[in-house]
């Protein structure tokens, strides 16, 4: 079967294994415009996944906070450090149990839509993803919240 | 402990504790001195009952209250931020009592203050204090809290008093009816909570239906304004009425409880009924807050 080249990166990162469909979200959170060199690969086959999404990003490394997101959007991803062209450091993402003021709670009645003030939310369950405003405790789907960065 | 902020947070030996030492204190047992103590109770929603209990269980504990009510007091309005306004009153009182219609407003208050907060009421979501209650006044009447059948009626959707009290009682056991117009059905976050915890729940549109099973019912008022159209209103209003007549072959220990106030959701004939309990109900409430805030101040173990 032939295979389509897509370029290697030199030094960057690539996000592998991102649930099929999930790139551009991946790519919305991380902010890419101005970057060098991205690539974006959508529905590829995947032994694991059937189908999986593909993110290279020449010259930039992520923030844990980037990570926890990313982590939150597609739980099967695994994050690879390319420098010279070697994989240099492989990581499969791992859903926190809890995070700080990255998830928007979607209640308006929740006290982090009036006042100034980090969002927390627990993670309760892994696969969906389902998370819980701390201070609300109102429970939503991942895809039912906004992921701020 | 340092706060009650929601049912969520405490376990099945912290509920069995706030039980034993509201009947200590309702029995004369213990006697915790709060004088010298001073509550502030911050209503920035409309209570009259809270307040009030909340009032008189403070005195009873020998304790001071000062109050600040109104939706938009005047710091709020002067643009202070609502953590200003609680570390201001923190440095006038020893602990703050508060119910506000924003979500989530008691944990946020908990974390601004180093004294105390107990959660009174946070928009639709938790009433940790009316939970309480309701436990004791179920342990009163039923002599425990495992393995009851309770069948609750009313606003299911908005009504947090019913929030916090299916979760204050799934460690015990329960088997719950929720009774009410489909529209105003139990919320799915708290439905898929007992899933998880794998308690038996059925809905019910009907009133009658499974009520000789129950040990007792939970009746809550069916908000007017909740119903965009007034004809839906007039619709289902009489469905959700219990009356004497449903009674007839009801358990002998069956009890019904309200968290108050009633409007005609119980019809007035059941009141002499040895089935009504909401009035001991409210009692109770003073028991229990006097042990809450007892607890929470280091007055009891």
């Amino acid at each position: 079967m032939k295979q389509l080249k897509v370029d290697a990166i030199r030094n960057g990162t690539v996000i592998d294994h991102i649930t099929a469909g999930k790139v551009l979200k991946v790519a919305d959170i991380l902010n890419l415009q101005g970057m060098d060199l991205v690539m974006i690969g959508m529905n590829l086959a995947s032994k694991k996944l059937g189908k999986k999404d593909i993110l290279k990003i020449e010259n930039r490394e992520l923030s844990g906070e980037e990570v926890n997101s990313i982590a939150l959007i597609a739980p099967n991803a695994s994050l690879i450090i390319i420098k010279d062209y070697n994989v240099v450091k492989k990581v499969h993402l791992k859903i926190p149990e809890y995070i700080e003021n990255l998830i928007v709670c979607p209640n308006p009645k929740c006290i982090t839509s009036l006042e100034e003030i980090k969002s927390k939310f627990q993670i309760t369950s892994g696969k969906p993803v389902k998370v819980r405003c701390v201070y609300c405790e109102k429970k939503y789907s991942i895809d039912e919240v906004r992921i701020r960065i | 402990m340092k706060d009650l902020l929601s049912m969520r947070d405490l376990n099945k030996e912290e509920i069995l504790n706030f039980m034993k030492i509201a009947e200590k204190i309702e029995k004369g047992e213990i006697k915790p001195d709060m004088s010298k103590r001073i509550a502030a109770l911050i209503f920035y929603e409309p209570s009259t009952r809270t307040h009030f209990s909340f009032a008189t269980a403070m005195k009873k504990l020998g304790g001071q209250t000062i109050t600040m009510r109104g939706t938009a007091s005047s710091s709020v309005q002067k643009g202070e931020s609502f953590a200003d306004t609680l570390q201001t009153i923190a440095q006038y009182s020893d602990i703050i009592v508060i119910r506000t219609a924003i979500e989530g407003s008691a944990r946020y208050a908990a974390e601004s203050v180093d004294i105390p907060v107990i959660n009174a009421g946070d928009g639709a979501n938790q009433h940790p204090t009316q939970a309480l209650l309701d436990l004791y006044s179920i342990i009163k009447t039923q002599g425990t809290l495992e393995n009851l059948t309770i069948g609750i009626v009313g606003d299911l959707k908005f009504g947090r008093t019913v929030h916090s009290l299916v979760q204050a009682l799934s460690d015990f056991g329960p088997k719950f009816y929720f009774i009410s117009p489909s529209f105003l059905k139990m919320p799915e976050h708290i439905k898929d909570d007992l899933k998880e915890k794998e308690i038996e729940f059925e809905e019910l549109k009907d009133i009658e239906e499974k009520i000789n099973n129950m040990d007792l019912m939970y009746v809550t008022r069916i908000q007017k304004e909740r119903f965009a159209d007034p004809e839906d209103y007039e619709k289902v209003k009489d469905s959700y009425i219990l009356t004497k007549a449903m009674l007839e072959n009801v358990k002998d220990s069956f009890k019904v409880l309200h968290p108050l106030p009633r409007v005609n959701e119980i019809s007035t004939d059941v009141d002499d009924t040895k089935y009504a309990y909401y009035f001991q109900q409210a009692k109770n409430g003073v028991f229990m807050r006097q042990a809450i805030i007892s607890i929470l101040l280091g007055g009891v173990k």
